[in-house]
C-alpha cells in the first residue's frame, strides 16, 4: 500500500510520510542500538532480509571500532549464503574477527574450498583472497595449495589474486619464502596487464633481491608498462629503477671525462695506450636503456600524479643529464593539484633544484606565493625560489620577497628573512642590497620579524666584518628595544666579537646588561658573560670592574650552565698564580678568528634518498627503504635479458613483416597456437592476437586486442 | 601498502576505521592529534608524519581528515591518490563527501573500501568498474531491496576489470545518444598593488559527460592545438595519436569523467579579464582603516563577467566592517575575518564600488600588510585562450550521436596584492 502510495506521490512532489519512510530506509544507523543476543537471533533467522540486516549492523559496528568478536558463531554460519551481499558482509567480518578466534575460523574453510573450484572466476577470485585474508597459521598449507593453484588459473583476475595473496601469506608465515619464490618467478612471466603490477608488488615485498628473476622479463615489463593499471606502473617503475641501476652503466659520463684530463698527466708517463682505450670507447647507451626511457615517457602524462612523480624520479636517477629537464613541465603541472600532492613535489623540486638549477629556473613564477597557500607549502616554495636564485634573477626574487616579508604568518615572514640571509651570502653581488634591507627591518613592529632579522645580520656580518660597524652601532641602539632572547644574545655576540670596531660603544652594552643581568634569559646571560670576558680582555681599564660583577653574578645563578661558564671564565681570563699558563692564551682562545656560518638550504643532503620516497620526504631511512646502488662500473651481460620466440609468426600482414623483424627484440614470447585478427584500440590497426597480447607492430606498443572486434 | 585507514571529523572523533592487514589500534591517531593540536589550523598539519613504529599519511578534504598507517616505504604520492580518489568515489556515489552522508552509507562505504584495495594495494579504483559490482544507492533502490531481499551488490565480475578498457563498462545501452564536452579555462594570477601582473597562466580541463551505446571510439580535434603546452589525459586517450596527430583518440569511459587537463604556453599572453581599483588603508591613530574597490572590465572578448566574488582575509585586528556595496552583497564573518563581496554580474556602465570604513580593536597596532583580495569570476562561451574544439568523429557505431562543447572560462587562484 505505502509503496503504491511512495511512487505516485513521488511523481507528484512528497507526501508527509515520505521522509519517515526515507529514513528507515537508507538510515539504518537511525534504528534504535540492538543488542548483541537480538542480532544474534537476528543472523539465526531463516529470513535473508533479517540476516542482511544483521549483517549491516555488525558491519557498523566494525566500522566504528566497537567489538562484535562474541557474535563470531552467528556470523560465521551464513558464509555459505547464497545472498552474495550478505556472503560479502560475513567476509568482511571474518577477515577482521579469524586472527582472534582461530578454532572457530576454521570452520569456513571448506566452503572456501570448495568456492575455489566454482566455475565463476569472480567467485574462484574472492574465495581465495578471504581465505589468504585470514591470519590463521594452521592454514598456512592449504593457503600455498590456494596460491599455486590460483597462479595458474587461466582468468588473469585469479591469478592478479593469487600475486595478492603471496603477500599475504609471507606476512603470516615468512618460512614459506622459497616456495613464495617459485610462484613469484611463475607470475613474473605472465604477459597479461592485469598481473604485471600485482606480481612485482608480491616481488617487491617478498623478495626484492632477487633481481635475477627480472632479466627475462624486464622488456616484456617496459612494453607493457603503459597499458597496465596506474597502481601497477608506480610499482613497476620503482622496481625497474632500482633494476636499471644494477645492469647499466652510468650515461652521465660527460662529468667524468674531465676527471679523467686532470688525471690524465698522472697516468700520461706509464700507460699511453690506457688512454687510448678509454677516448675510443664513447659512451653507448644500453638498448634496454633507452627502451625503459621511451616507454615510461609517455606516462608523464597520467592523470595520477604517483606516476608522474615515479617517472619523474626514473629520469632523474636513470636518464643522461641533458634528457632529465623534460619531467620539469609535468612535475610543475602538480602544483596544481590538491595541497597534500603539492607539498609531495614541492619538497622533490627542492631537492632536484639544489643540484640542477636550471631545470625550474624558467618556471620560477610557478614558486610564487600565494597569501592562501598553507604555511608548510609557503615555505617549501621560498625554499625552491632560494635554491633557483642566481645573478640574473636576485632582483625579482628580492622584490618577491619583500612582499612576503609583510606576510600576516609571521612564522612565514621568518623563513623568508632566513631565505633572503642565504640569497645574500650565495650571491655577493646583492650582499649589501640585503643588509640593508635587513637593518631596515630591525625596526619592524613584529618581535619575531626583528628576532630573525638580527639573527641572519649577525650571520652575515660574520663572513665580512670589516665594512660593517655602521650596522653594529645601528643594531646597539636597537638593542633596548628588542626582547627577543635570541635577538638580544646575538646582538651581545656581535658586540663582543668586534668590539674592538665599536670601542666606546660595546663597554656601555655591557654596562645596561650588569644592570639587568639577573632578570635576562639563561641565552642573554650566557652572551653577556661572553661579552664580559672579550671586553675585559681588549679594555680591562673601562670594564674590569663591571666584568667582575657580572661574574660575581654569574656564580651565584641558578643554572649551572651560566655557573660552570662563568667559573671556566674566570679562571681563563683572571690571571692568578696557579692557571697562568692558560691566561697566556685567553686572548687567542676566545677572540680567535671564527669561519662565517655556511647558510644552506635543508634539502643539501636529501638526494642521498631515492626521490619520490617516503624516506626522501620525512629525511629518515624509512623501514623496508632498499637503497638505490650506484652504477656498475662495467655493464653485466647484457644477454640475460634476450628472450626467445619460440616460433616466428606466419602469415602476418606484408606491411608488418618488416617492423616486426626490426623490433624483434622488444618483442614478447609469443604463442601462435591461439591467433586470430583483432583489431587494435589503440591504434586501430588490424593484427593478430596471441593469447590475449601483442605487439603492435606499426606504431611500437605492446596492446591487449578486445574479443568483442573480432 | 596502506595498512589501516581511519577517517576523523575536524574536532578529533574518529568515526570509521577500516583495516586491510591485521588490527592497528587506534591509539596510532594520538601522533596525528599531538601534530594537530601544534598546527592549529587544520590544513597546515604535515601530510606525511613519523610515529615508533608506523607512518601516517593524511589527506584534508571537506572538513574530514583521511588517515592513512602505512608500515613500510612506499612513495607518499601513491598513498595521497588514493587517499583522494576514495574521496572521489565516495563523492561520487553519495553526492558529497561529508561525515553525515558517511555514516548514512557505512555498510556501501565498508563495501566499497573492501572492492577498492587488496591486501592494502589498490584493486578497483575506476568509477565504472565500482558501479557494476557496488550499485550506488538511490532512495527508489533501497525501497525495492527492502521489499524484494535483492541487494547492490553484483555477483559477475564486470567485464571492465578483465579487458584492457577497464575504464568502460560493457553493454551500454541509451535511448538518446549524447557526447558532451566543457571546456573549462582557469586563469591563475598574481597582480601586485599597481594592477601590474606578476604572474598569470591558464589551466584548461575538459570535463566530459559521454552516454553513447554500445563501444563507441571517438576522435576529438581542436582548431587550434598548438595553444596546448603540457597536457595529462584520463587513461582512455592513445598517446600515440596525440604525438604525431594532436588529436584526442578514444575510447569513452560511461558518463562523466575528465578527458584531459591543459596548460596553456606561457609565451602568450593573458588575458586579464577584469582590473581593480583597491585602496585599503589603516590609520596609525584612531582605531580605524578606509577600504575602497571598484571593479571594471578589462580584457572580456565582449562578454559579460558573471558571478564576481571578492573575498578578503582581514587582520586580525580588524573587529568589524560598514560598509556600502553599490552592487551585491557582502558579509564579513567575526570569527574567521573573512570579508565576502558578492558582486555578481560586472556591469561595464556602472561599476561595482565597495567602500566605507573599518573598525579595529583598541590598542592593536596598525596591520602591516594590506589584506590580498582574492577574486572568483566566470565567462560563459569563452575559452579565454581562444581554444577551440573544431571536430568530433565517432567510429565503431552506426547512430548519429548528439554532440555538444561549451566553453566556460574561471578564475582559478586569482589574487590582487594590495
Amino acid at each position: 500500500k505505502y509503496l503504491l502510495g511512495y511512487f505516485s506521490l513521488d511523481q507528484s512532489g512528497g507526501s508527509w510520510f515520505l521522509p519517515s519512510l526515507m529514513l528507515t530506509l537508507i538510515r539504518p544507523t537511525m534504528f534504535p542500538v540492538l543488542r548483541n543476543e537480538d542480532l544474534k537471533e537476528m543472523l539465526e533467522s531463516n529470513k535473508e532480509s533479517l540476516k542482511l540486516e544483521a549483517m549491516k549492523r555488525v558491519v557498523g559496528l566494525i566500522a566504528k571500532g566497537k567489538n562484535a568478536s562474541e557474535l563470531f558463531p552467528a556470523v560465521v554460519k551464513n558464509v555459505a549464503s547464497k545472498n552474495i551481499e550478505l556472503k560479502k558482509l560475513v567476509y568482511v567480518y571474518l577477515v577482521r574477527y579469524a586472527e582472534e578466534q582461530q578454532d572457530l575460523a576454521l570452520l569456513s574453510i571448506s566452503t572456501f574450498q570448495r568456492a575455489l573450484k566454482d566455475p565463476n572466476q569472480f567467485i574462484r577470485a574472492s574465495a581465495l583472497r578471504v581465505l589468504s585474508s585470514i591470519r590463521v597459521p594452521i592454514i598456512v598449507p592449504i593457503m600455498m595449495l590456494a596460491i599455486k593453484e590460483a597462479a595458474a588459473d587461466l582468468s588473469p583476475y585469479v591469478r592478479k589474486t593469487s600475486a595478492h595473496a603471496i603477500q599475504k601469506l609471507f606476512s603470516l608465515d615468512p618460512d614459506q619464502k622459497e616456495q613464495l619464490i617459485e610462484v613469484i618467478e611463475k607470475l613474473l612471466k605472465d604477459k597479461s596487464t592485469l598481473v604485471a603490477g600485482s606480481v612485482v608488488m608480491a616481488f617487491e615485498e617478498v623478495c626484492p633481491d632477487r633481481i635475477d628473476l627480472i632479466h627475462k622479463n624486464y622488456r616484456k615489463l617496459c612494453n607493457l608498462l603503459v597499458d597496465v593499471e596506474e597502481w601497477g606502473q608506480v610499482v613497476i617503475i620503482s622496481m625497474l629503477t632500482r633494476y636499471a641501476r644494477t645492469q647499466f652503466t652510468s650515461p652521465w659520463k660527460e662529468g667524468a671525462v674531465f676527471d679523467e684530463n686532470n688525471e690524465k698527466t698522472f697516468y700520461d708517463s706509464d700507460s699511453e695506450e690506457k688512454k687510448g682505450q678509454i677516448e675510443a670507447k664513447p659512451y653507448i647507451m644500453d638498448p634496454d636503456h633507452r627502451l625503459l626511457l621511451r616507454n615510461t615517457k609517455p606516462l608523464l602524462q597520467s592523470r595520477n600524479t604517483a606516476v608522474v612523480m615515479s617517472v619523474a624520479q626514473l629520469y632523474w636517477h636513470l636518464a643522461p643529464k641533458h634528457e632529465v629537464s623534460i619531467v620539469t613541465k609535468s612535475l610543475v603541472r602538480l602544483l596544481r593539484s590538491h595541497r597534500e600532492v603539492q607539498y609531495i613535489v614541492l619538497q622533490n623540486i627542492a631537492t632536484m633544484s639544489i643540484q640542477r638549477k636550471g631545470m625550474f629556473e624558467p618556471f620560477m613564477k610557478s614558486f610564487y606565493v600565494r597569501s592562501t597557500d598553507a604555511t608548510h607549502i609557503k615555505t617549501l616554495k621560498l625554499e625552491i625560489l632560494t635554491n633557483l636564485a642566481n645573478e640574473a634573477n636576485i632582483s625579482t626574487i628580492l622584490r618577491e620577497f619583500q612582499t612576503y616579508v609583510k606576510s600576516q604568518d609571521k612564522a612565514f615572514a621568518a623563513a623568508t628573512i632566513q631565505a633572503i640571509g642565504r640569497c645574500a651570502t650565495n650571491i655577493s653581488e646583492v650582499t649589501d642590497t640585503c643588509l640593508n634591507g635587513l637593518v631596515l627591518l630591525l625596526s619592524n613592529r613584529d618581535e619575531t620579524v626583528v628576532a630573525e632579522s638580527v639573527v641572519v645580520i649577525k650571520k652575515l656580518l660574520q663572513t665580512q666584518p670589516t665594512q660593517h660597524s655602521e650596522i653594529i652601532k645601528h643594531m646597539a641602539k636597537l638593542f633596548d628595544n628588542i626582547t627577543v632572547p635570541m635577538a638580544r644574545a646575538s646582538i651581545l655576540w656581535l658586540m663582543g666579537e668586534y668590539c674592538e670596531r665599536v670601542p666606546k660603544i660595546a663597554p656601555d652594552v655591557l654596562r645596561k646588561m650588569a644592570k639587568t643581568f639577573t632578570i635576562e634569559e639563561d641565552i642573554v646571560k650566557l652572551q653577556t658573560v661572553n661579552l664580559a670576558a672579550k671586553l675585559y680582555l681588549t679594555n680591562s681599564k673601562q670594564t674590569k670592574l663591571l666584568t667582575q660583577y657580572i661574574l660575581n653574578l654569574g656564580k651565584y645563578d641558578q643554572n649551572y650552565d651560566i655557573r660552570d661558564r662563568t667559573r671556566f671564565i674566570r679562571q681563563l681570563i683572571v690571571p692568578s698564580e696557579k692557571n697562568g699558563a692558560l691566561n697566556k692564551y685567553a686572548r687567542r682562545i676566545l677572540l680567535a678568528p671564527k669561519p662565517a656560518p655556511v647558510l644552506e638550504s635543508a634539502f643539501k643532503d636529501r638526494d642521498r634518498y631515492q626521490l619520490g620516497t617516503l624516506s626522501h620526504s620525512l629525511n629518515i631511512k624509512a623501514t623496508g627503504y632498499q637503497e638505490l646502488s650506484d652504477w656498475p662500473a662495467v655493464a653485466p651481460d647484457q644477454s640475460v635479458r634476450n628472450v626467445e620466440v619460440i616460433e616466428p609468426v606466419r602469415n602476418l600482414p606484408s606491411s608488418h613483416t618488416s617492423s616486426y623483424l626490426l623490433n624483434i627484440d622488444n618483442c614478447l614470447i609469443i604463442d601462435v597456437l591461439q591467433r586470430d585478427l583483432y583489431v587494435c584500440y589503440k591504434c586501430r590497426c588490424i593484427n593478430a592476437l596471441f593469447c590475449g597480447i601483442s605487439f603492435c607492430w606499426k606504431n611500437e606498443h605492446t596492446h591487449l586486442f578486445h574479443s568483442a572486434q573480432r | 601498502m596502506i595498512h589501516s585507514l581511519f577517517l576523523i571529523n575536524h574536532t578529533g572523533d574518529i568515526f570509521l576505521e577500516k583495516h586491510w592487514k591485521s588490527v592497528i589500534s587506534r591509539s596510532v591517531c594520538d601522533y596525528f592529534f599531538e601534530a594537530k593540536e601544534k598546527a592549529v589550523d587544520p590544513e597546515n598539519v604535515p601530510p606525511v608524519l613519523q610515529t615508533p613504529h608506523h607512518y601516517l599519511i593524511t589527506i584534508y578534504r571537506g572538513k574530514l581528515f583521511f588517515l592513512s598507517v602505512i608500515q613500510t616505504e612506499v612513495p607518499p604520492l601513491f598513498v595521497i591518490e588514493f587517499l583522494h580518489r576514495v574521496a572521489d568515489t565516495f563523492q561520487d556515489y553519495f553526492g558529497e563527501c561529508s561525515e553525515v552522508i558517511i555514516k548514512d552509507n557505512v555498510v556501501t562505504v565498508y563495501e566499497l573500501l573492501e572492492e577498492m584495495l587488496d591486501n592494502g594495494f589498490p584493486l578497483a579504483t575506476e568509477s565504472n568498474v565500482l558501479k557494476e559490482m557496488i550499485r550506488p544507492p538511490t532512495i527508489l533502490r533501497s525501497v525495492v531491496n527492502t521489499l524484494t531481499g535483492s541487494s547492490n551488490v553484483g555477483d559477475t565480475l564486470p567485464t571492465g576489470q578483465l579487458s584492457n578498457i577497464p575504464w568502460r563498462r560493457a553493454g551500454v545501452k541509451y535511448t538518446n545518444n549524447e557526447a558532451y564536452f566543457d571546456v573549462i579555462e582557469e586563469i591563475d594570477a598574481i597582480l601586485d598593488k599597481s594592477g601590474t601582473t606578476v604572474f598569470a597562466e591558464i589551466q584548461g580541463v575538459i570535463e566530459a559527460c559521454v552516454r553513447l551505446t554500445g563501444m563507441p571510439d571517438l576522435t576529438l580535434s581542436f582548431m587550434n592545438p598548438r595553444l596546448l603546452d603540457d597536457v595529462s589525459f584520463h587513461p582512455c586517450v592513445r598517446f600515440k595519436r596525440w604525438e604525431s596527430e594532436r588529436v584526442l583518440s578514444f575510447i569513452p569511459p560511461d558518463g562523466n569523467f575528465t578527458l584531459m587537463t591543459y596548460h596553456v604556453s606561457s609565451q602568450n599572453l593573458v588575458a586579464i579579464p577584469v582590473y581593480v581599483k583597491q585602496n585599503i588603508s589603516f590609520f596609525e591613530t584612531g582605531n580605524c582603516g578606509r577600504l575602497d574597490i571598484t571593479i571594471g572590465p578589462k580584457q572580456t572578448m565582449g562578454k559579460t563577467v558573471e558571478g564576481l566574488m571578492v573575498t578578503v582575509h582581514m587582520p586580525k585586528a580588524v573587529l568589524s566592517t560598514n560598509l556600502t556595496a553599490s552592487q551585491g552583497n557582502y558579509t564579513y564573518d567575526l570569527a574567521t575575518k573573512v570579508l565576502v563581496w558578492d558582486v555578481g554580474k560586472l556591469n561595464p556602465q556602472k561599476l561595482p564600488n565597495l567602500r566605507g570604513s573599518l573598525s579595529m580593536q583598541a590598542g592593536a597596532p596598525k596591520p602591516e600588510e594590506n589584506p590580498s583580495l582574492n577574486i572568483d569570476l566566470k565567462i560563459q562561451q569563452l575559452a579565454i585562450s581562444g581554444l577551440k574544439v573544431s571536430r568530433l568523429d565517432m567510429y565503431g557505431e552506426k547512430y548519429k550521436p548528439f554532440k555538444g562543447v561549451k566553453y566556460v572560462t574561471k578564475a582559478g587562484k586569482f589574487q590582487v596584492r594590495t
